[in-house]
């Protein structure tokens, strides 16, 4: 039976894809960011999708969300860590900031969540509470990851990310359980605008984004640090030599990742049941958008998103068994196409 | 000033079993330009990877009379040593200027950058005209400008430059090095390792001669530069090119 598509419909699978490909955006972006600064190609970025979802959903059921342990326990690791592999670390000083930073801030997030969720003090509270929660994984998840392997290859990388997005799913299923979970959503209106009806929650998903995009795109561009990240992305050495902390530009990288990626969580949790292993699917949408940018464009990735989004809303229309093939499918003529015509670029000398 | 500015006292780095520097010391006051000459691969760049902390070494490195060893590259900047790298290590794709204020990093938030900036387009006003161009579409000689400029931004006490001449036309070697003699007068010490021996001697206070990882002769610039053994070996016609 054939479906037909009328314009009503056109309007419909339109804002449904805009609306996903604002999220794919958001991941892409988390990924060329991640990938830039620290070449690591972050398979788990999803993870922190799911997590920023179950977390919220956590909350509103009035549980402590497991994820602000987690943080905790990757904290102490990770300052273990430090204090095993630099004698640095054990001066005084550096003990007692560092422990603050490591354990200090998760236990102050643990804290206020176990404060919180027994409270149903509503989005307001929560969002920010699990956005913290998910973004304190980034940089622990770095220094005990990624930190020790920062002269390594891509692929040894690549590897890396994949026992961490394993590890990831795997600790999902123990916290949260197999069942899936959907919050309330950030609104409830809707509008119409012409022959469209477009949903509150559709606008708080762009909006976010969009306000995401500026936001990194100031902070690039105009800010001192943001044009360290940079520098340490194109020239490690250079950055180096000019005393740009490179291990600190990793953590802020990982941190943002995760911030993103809760945040896309939280974003999609209203309108899709999302289970622990959610995510990958997920984040490896937001990657083929990344793959189209070349994993270093921003603007490109974005953009990406939004026909990522678009094609599979309107692949789920046509041949919705098939619309996770027609998605990845996207990514084989735009490999061929950057395989031919790759530019190799000379950067020095 | 009481002691050396920059002292440098039986450094020796290793690559694995191969020692490529051995028990090297010298040392550098204010305002000085020390040069460390030799055959490509007699250690020279090591010896300033070692200094800047990129490599790890033994002895001992002091830095107005305390000891850096233990500091990390990024701390040593802070602290006043700069190194221009080799391959110059610019930010290919940012733009001049931003290359320029990434240099002062390391400098307090509060002070004002407007001020070193300008400074560094005085001594290189082509950087001024290309400030808005990437980093990397540059010649080689504005490049190096570039690098020198970027180091200068951390207002450093030490300066080591890596073969500033590399892959330069005669012209902009001697115009690099004229400014490189200049900027003594800032007070900054520069220690200048440089294959072309003739052309660093020249601007140079006093000198080293490194062979396969150690030094062989040191004296006042123009002692070496008369030197039989250095004209045989670095200045003459059977030498490197000046």
């Amino acid at each position: 039976m054939e479906a037909v598509l009328d314009s009503t419909i056109v309007l419909f699978l339109a804002q449904d894809g805009v609306t996903n490909g604002a999220v794919y955006a958001l991941l892409a972006l988390s990924l060329v960011l991640v990938f830039t600064i620290t070449r690591v190609i972050f398979i788990p970025q999803g993870e922190f999708v799911a997590y920023g979802a179950l977390t919220l959903a956590a909350f509103e059921r009035g549980v402590i969300p497991p994820t602000a342990l987690l943080a905790v326990g990757l904290g102490v690791a990770a300052l273990l860590d430090d204090l095993i592999r630099d004698p640095a670390a054990r001066r005084p000083a550096r003990l007692v900031r560092g422990a603050a930073v490591s354990i200090g801030a998760p236990l102050a997030v643990l804290a206020a969540a176990a404060v919180a969720a027994p409270r149903h003090w509503g989005p307001a509270v929560e969002v920010p509470l699990t956005l913290a929660a998910v973004a304190l994984l980034g940089p622990s998840l770095y220094r005990l990851v990624y930190r020790p392997l920062a002269e390594a290859s891509v692929l040894v990388l690549l590897i890396a990310s994949v026992g961490v997005h394993l590890a990831l799913v795997g600790l999902g299923l123990l916290f949260f359980g197999a069942e899936g979970f959907r919050t309330a959503p950030l609104s409830t209106a809707t509008y119409d605008i012409g022959p469209a009806m477009v949903t509150g929650q559709s606008l708080w998903v762009l909006g976010v984004t969009a306000a995401l995009i500026v936001a990194l795109w100031a902070f690039f561009g105009h800010t001192l640090t943001g044009k360290a990240l940079q520098a340490t992305a194109v020239n490690r050495l250079g950055a180096r030599l000019v005393g740009i902390p490179t291990a600190s530009a990793g953590q802020i990288a990982f941190t943002m990742a995760a911030f993103i990626g809760a945040l896309s969580g939280v974003l999609i949790a209203p309108v899709t049941t999302v289970f622990y292993d959610t995510g990958f699917l997920t984040g490896l949408k937001g990657f083929v958008a990344a793959i189209i940018g070349g994993l270093v464009s921003f603007p490109l990735g974005a953009a990406a998103a939004v026909l990522v989004g678009l094609v599979e809303a309107f692949a789920s229309f046509w041949a919705s068994s098939f619309k996770e093939v027609i998605v990845f499918t996207i990514i084989i003529p735009v490999l061929l196409w950057r395989s031919i015509r790759t530019v190799h670029v000379e950067d020095e000398e | 000033m009481s002691g050396p500015l920059f002292e440098l006292d039986r450094v020796s780095v290793s690559y694995g079993r191969i020692e490529a520097v051995r028990q090297v010391s010298l040392s550098i006051q204010p305002g000085q330009i020390v040069t460390v000459v030799g055959a490509n691969g007699a250690g020279k760049t090591t010896l300033l990877n070692a200094a800047m902390g990129i490599l790890p070494s033994t002895g001992s490195i002091r830095f107005q009379g305390r000891a850096v060893n233990s500091l990390s590259i990024e701390e040593r900047v802070t602290a006043g040593i700069a190194l221009v790298a080799e391959k110059r290590e610019l930010f290919a794709t940012m733009a001049v200027e931003d290359n320029l204020r990434l240099g002062a990093y390391t400098r307090p938030r509060g002070e004002r950058t407007a001020d070193a900036l300008e400074e560094v387009y005085t001594l290189f006003p082509r950087l001024k005209e290309r400030r808005k161009q990437a980093a990397g579409t540059m010649s080689g000689g504005e490049r190096q400008m570039l690098a020198m400029g970027r180091a200068l931004m951390a207002k450093p006490r030490v300066l080591m430059l890596d073969e500033p001449s590399l892959g330069l036309a005669p012209r902009i070697v001697k115009e690099i090095l004229e400014l490189v003699s200049d900027l003594r007068r800032t007070g900054v010490g520069i220690l200048l390792v440089e294959q072309n021996a003739r052309a660093a001697l020249r601007i140079a206070d006093y000198g080293y001669v490194m062979e396969t990882g150690t030094v062989t002769l040191e004296g006042p610039a123009t002692t070496l530069a008369a030197d039989p053994r250095v004209i045989e070996s670095y200045l003459g016609l059977s030498g490197q090119a000046a």
